[in-house]
């Protein structure tokens, strides 16, 4: 793989072709906010949180680092005014689902960011989908998806997957950016409607 | 009919066709698009049909069923040729004078020919009509002259002819190039450069390649694609492949509504007699270039129109958008390079090989070429399907073409492109109409929506229907369109129910920022355009709304009030016996008075109430005059006095 030089926050960073801004970035040891990205799965580029500015020929425009493919010569901001007014806004449209969250509470205080702006309507998600692509796309499983669209967007366990395989696993649940009440919340709902294994062991089955 | 093997015999076949038809021989045209048929046209087509049977006429007379004809405001609408006598608003009972009078005695019937709104004169000729003559219909003219479900007609006019051209004397970059030069743009809404897009595919590495046609149309009010693969589906089908021989394709997509199953049919029987006679399918026409096309219904998403979100629908996931940094047509559909184009770009390309870069530029703005198709609706006399040269003033659009605004009321705004488009006013009426000129005021071209709107419809209204349509259609993946469309559209809503207060429009213009510079896709970005547009505009409507609870177009029911004028009521007590809601307190003589407590500000009084009378009116902004106390309610009338 050739390297690309790029200058990130006025450092000369090497990149591996191919990689992303986001990567580049935390190898230079250079801090980006993230809600929806995680090492082990795909890409997702939806919470926005990971924006920046970056220059190239001349003009200037944002990205959101997790997906963008880092390019020879570009120059990478991870802040600025329009950057940190964006997060903010992002934060506070998050924390009126999830107000109490600590990683929305720490962020809110680096950016400044008001919990109170919108009004709440509790639902804990924040639809950053780490449940939903760490069973997909590391165990494989599926057991956990998304229904609907826009604002009426859930996660939801599919009772019959779920039942066979969310015992013995649960590894979305520390994923949760929102300390996985809400995975909890959802899963007992979904399997309220199956026996448990060991109650069928208990009834002799 | 046989497989034809090379553009000779093609040009044969033609002939051939063209032989058997007699062009003094009567043919019926009735329109039978979607549109028709709500209208009445099948039944119409069927009484046609009894009829000409009936009166011993079928050896002498043709029916040809075709697509829309674009007037859809005085359809089912009937083509006599050869003369072109043209009828409108045809019921099954004016079937049977029209076959003996105007078929077998050639007399015109004079009452179901157009009459011009201003000089009242009765057209005969369809190219004479107001709404026709000042089009520029090289797109969807063919309309008229072709039963969707024949290839012969389509060939009769010359079909396939491009496709011949192309692949037996072209070179696919000399197609690309031809392409290229016409400057044709994208016709489903961003306007990108279709040669370009093409380019990158062609260069782009791989063997496997795709041409997709977007007929996800789902702007409300806008079926222009709709009429189009309905009406004309070869001609979609000949510009797909010609596409797909320029990029070096040889499988193609069309991705249709599930809500559009007349246009699924027809594109399905287009597709199965086009591979009968090797227009599609191996070896087309003997060049050796192959050529597939598979129709893939959509599950009603509006997201869907989005090209990546497409894409993903096809390969059988949930119709998300994707991250654009590298485009579909480098990494498309299952990753290969793939061309989407919408329905009307792709009918545009056998006109552009067939006649020409040259010719097409010679139509259009200086960044805009050749034609669009507008779906004129909304508050306008003449809705339908209307094409203009690129350029064409929006005035002319709505005032030549479309007989502007009917009832007497007042134009106030035109919005285009669709949900993310934007509202234009007066002002800017005499703007041309092209890609950049729109982007440029405000609004965008989009696929072609075009609502016109009167004075009595409240702005801030209308930035929250859109709002609302907007909100319900997001795919729900990023922040900034869930989440602040979520916002901005409770913060609209408020406004339009008098809970508006100071700082909603920063808060607003706030969260419009986020999602122009931070959402994932175009419908994301675009999203706070319905309310942008109209604060631009219409400023001063957003500010009476907050700030003196006032609707201005005296539209928004929970800031109006309906009041009967004492000095005009005449206690005709129509008002009151229509009211559902016995809010009405009156009686004979006695001057009516509205219950303000038990009123829910249906409208119907002010519906009803004589038009000489006038007397229930709206007020916004102003408290209710205090009832006419009780013992000064009678009405002394002055022909009883004498």
């Amino acid at each position: 793989m050739s390297e690309v030089l790029l200058q990130i926050d006025g450092k000369e960073v090497k990149a591996k072709q191919g990689m992303t801004v986001l990567e580049a970035a935390q190898s230079a040891g250079i801090s980006i906010p993230t809600l929806c990205y995680h090492e082990k799965l795909e890409p997702f580029g939806a919470c926005r949180l990971c924006i920046v500015e970056v220059e190239s020929r001349g003009s200037t425009r944002l990205v959101v680092s997790c997906v963008y493919p880092v390019e020879k010569n570009i120059i990478v901001r991870t802040r600025s005014e329009k950057v940190d007014r964006i997060r903010k806004m992002i934060l506070e449209l998050q924390m009126a689902h999830a107000p109490d969250a600590f990683i929305l509470q720490d962020l809110a205080k680096e950016y400044g960011a008001d919990k109170n702006r919108f009004e709440k309507e509790p639902s804990f998600c924040i639809h950053c989908g780490l449940c939903v692509r760490y069973c997909a796309e590391v165990k494989k499983k599926n057991a956990i998806g998304f229904v609907d669209r826009g604002i009426r967007k859930e996660i939801s366990f599919i009772p019959e997957i779920a039942a066979k395989e969310c015992w013995n696993c649960k590894e979305c649940f520390p994923l949760c950016p929102t300390e996985a009440l809400q995975a909890a919340y959802v899963l007992v709902e979904a399997l309220a409607a199956f026996p448990s294994p060991s109650a069928e062991h208990a009834s002799g089955k | 009919m046989p497989r034809i093997n090379s553009p000779a015999e093609l040009e044969e076949v033609r002939k051939e066709i063209l032989s058997k038809r007699d062009p003094n021989k009567p043919c019926i045209t009735l329109c039978s698009g979607s549109a028709c048929h709500a209208s009445g046209s099948r039944e119409v087509a069927a009484k046609l049909e009894e009829e000409i049977q009936k009166q011993g006429l079928s050896a002498e007379v043709d029916i040809r069923k075709t697509g829309c004809h674009g007037f859809c405001e005085r359809g089912p609408i009937i083509i006599i040729r050869p003369e072109e006598i043209c009828y409108f608003q045809i019921k099954p009972e004016d079937v049977p004078e029209i076959v003996s009078q105007t078929i077998k005695e050639k007399k015109v019937i004079e009452r179901l020919l157009y009459t011009d709104p201003n000089t009242k004169e009765k057209i005969i000729h369809e190219s004479e009509i107001p709404f026709y003559k000042n089009q520029g219909r090289i797109v969807f003219g063919s309309n008229v002259s072709v039963d969707p479900k024949s290839i012969e007609d389509y060939l009769a006019i010359g079909g396939y002819a491009a496709l011949a051209k192309a692949l037996s004397g072209m070179t696919a970059d000399a197609v690309l190039q031809e392409v290229k030069k016409a400057n044709l743009r994208g016709r489903g809404g961003g306007g990108f450069p279709a040669g370009t897009k093409w380019e990158g595919t062609r260069n782009a590495p791989g063997d496997i390649k795709y041409v997709i046609v977007n007929a996800d149309e789902g702007d409300p009010g806008a079926y222009m694609d709709r009429s189009l693969l309905e009406g004309n589906p070869h001609a979609v089908l000949e510009g797909l492949t010609i596409g797909a021989y320029a990029v070096g394709a040889h499988e193609g997509y069309i991705y249709v509504r599930q809500e559009y199953p007349l246009a699924v049919e027809n594109v399905n029987i287009a597709i199965k007699t086009a591979m009968e006679l090797g227009l599609l399918g191996k070896n087309i026409l003997g060049s050796g270039f192959d050529f597939t096309v598979k129709v893939h219904r959509g599950a009603g998403a509006f997201v869907c129109g989005e090209s990546t979100a497409l894409m993903t629908a096809l390969e059988g996931r949930a119709g998300e958008p994707r991250p654009k940094y590298i485009r579909s047509n480098i990494v498309g559909l299952w990753g290969k390079p793939s061309v989407l184009n919408n329905v009307e770009t792709w009918a545009n390309v056998p006109l552009i090989i067939n006649k020409g870069a040259d010719w097409f530029t010679q139509i259009g703005t200086e960044s805009s070429k050749g034609t669009k198709i507008f779906s004129l609706v909304g508050k306008i006399t003449n809705t339908g399907l209307v094409e203009v040269p690129m350029g064409t003033p929006l005035r002319d659009i709505i005032f030549k073409i479309g007989g502007g605004i009917p009832g007497g009321k007042k134009f106030k705004a035109v919005q285009t492109g669709g949900p993310s488009g934007g509202c234009l006013p007066e002002d800017a009426l005499d703007l041309p109409v092209g890609f950049d000129e729109l982007t440029k005021a405000g609004s965008m071209m989009g696929s072609g929506g075009m609502i016109v709107m009167d004075e009595d419809t409240c702005m801030v209204d209308v930035a929250r229907y859109f709002l609302e349509f907007l909100t319900d259609e997001s795919c729900g993946k990023c922040v900034p369109c869930r989440e602040g469309m979520r916002q901005m559209l409770k913060i609209l809503t408020g406004i339009t129910k008098g809970k508006g207060k100071e700082g909603d429009i920063e808060l607003l213009e706030a969260l419009a920022e986020t999602a122009m510079e931070a959402a994932l896709c175009a419908l994301g970005k675009s999203s706070p355009n319905p309310f942008l547009s109209t604060l631009k505009y219409f400023r001063d409507e957003y500010e009476a709304h907050i700030q003196e609870k006032r609707c201005p177009a005296l539209s928004c029911k929970e800031l109006i009030a309906f009041y009967i004028d004492p000095a005009k009521c005449n206690a005709c007590t129509t008002c009151a016996r229509k009211c559902p809601s016995d809010a009405i307190i009156g009686g004979k003589n006695l001057i009516h008075i509205i219950d303000q407590e038990k009123c829910t500000k249906c409208g119907t009084c002010f519906e009803v109430c004589p038009p000489k009378f006038r007397a229930v009116t709206k007020i916004s902004g102003v408290p209710v005059p205090p009832p006419v106390p009780e013992e000064a309610r009678t009405i002394v009338r002055e022909s009883k006095q004498k």
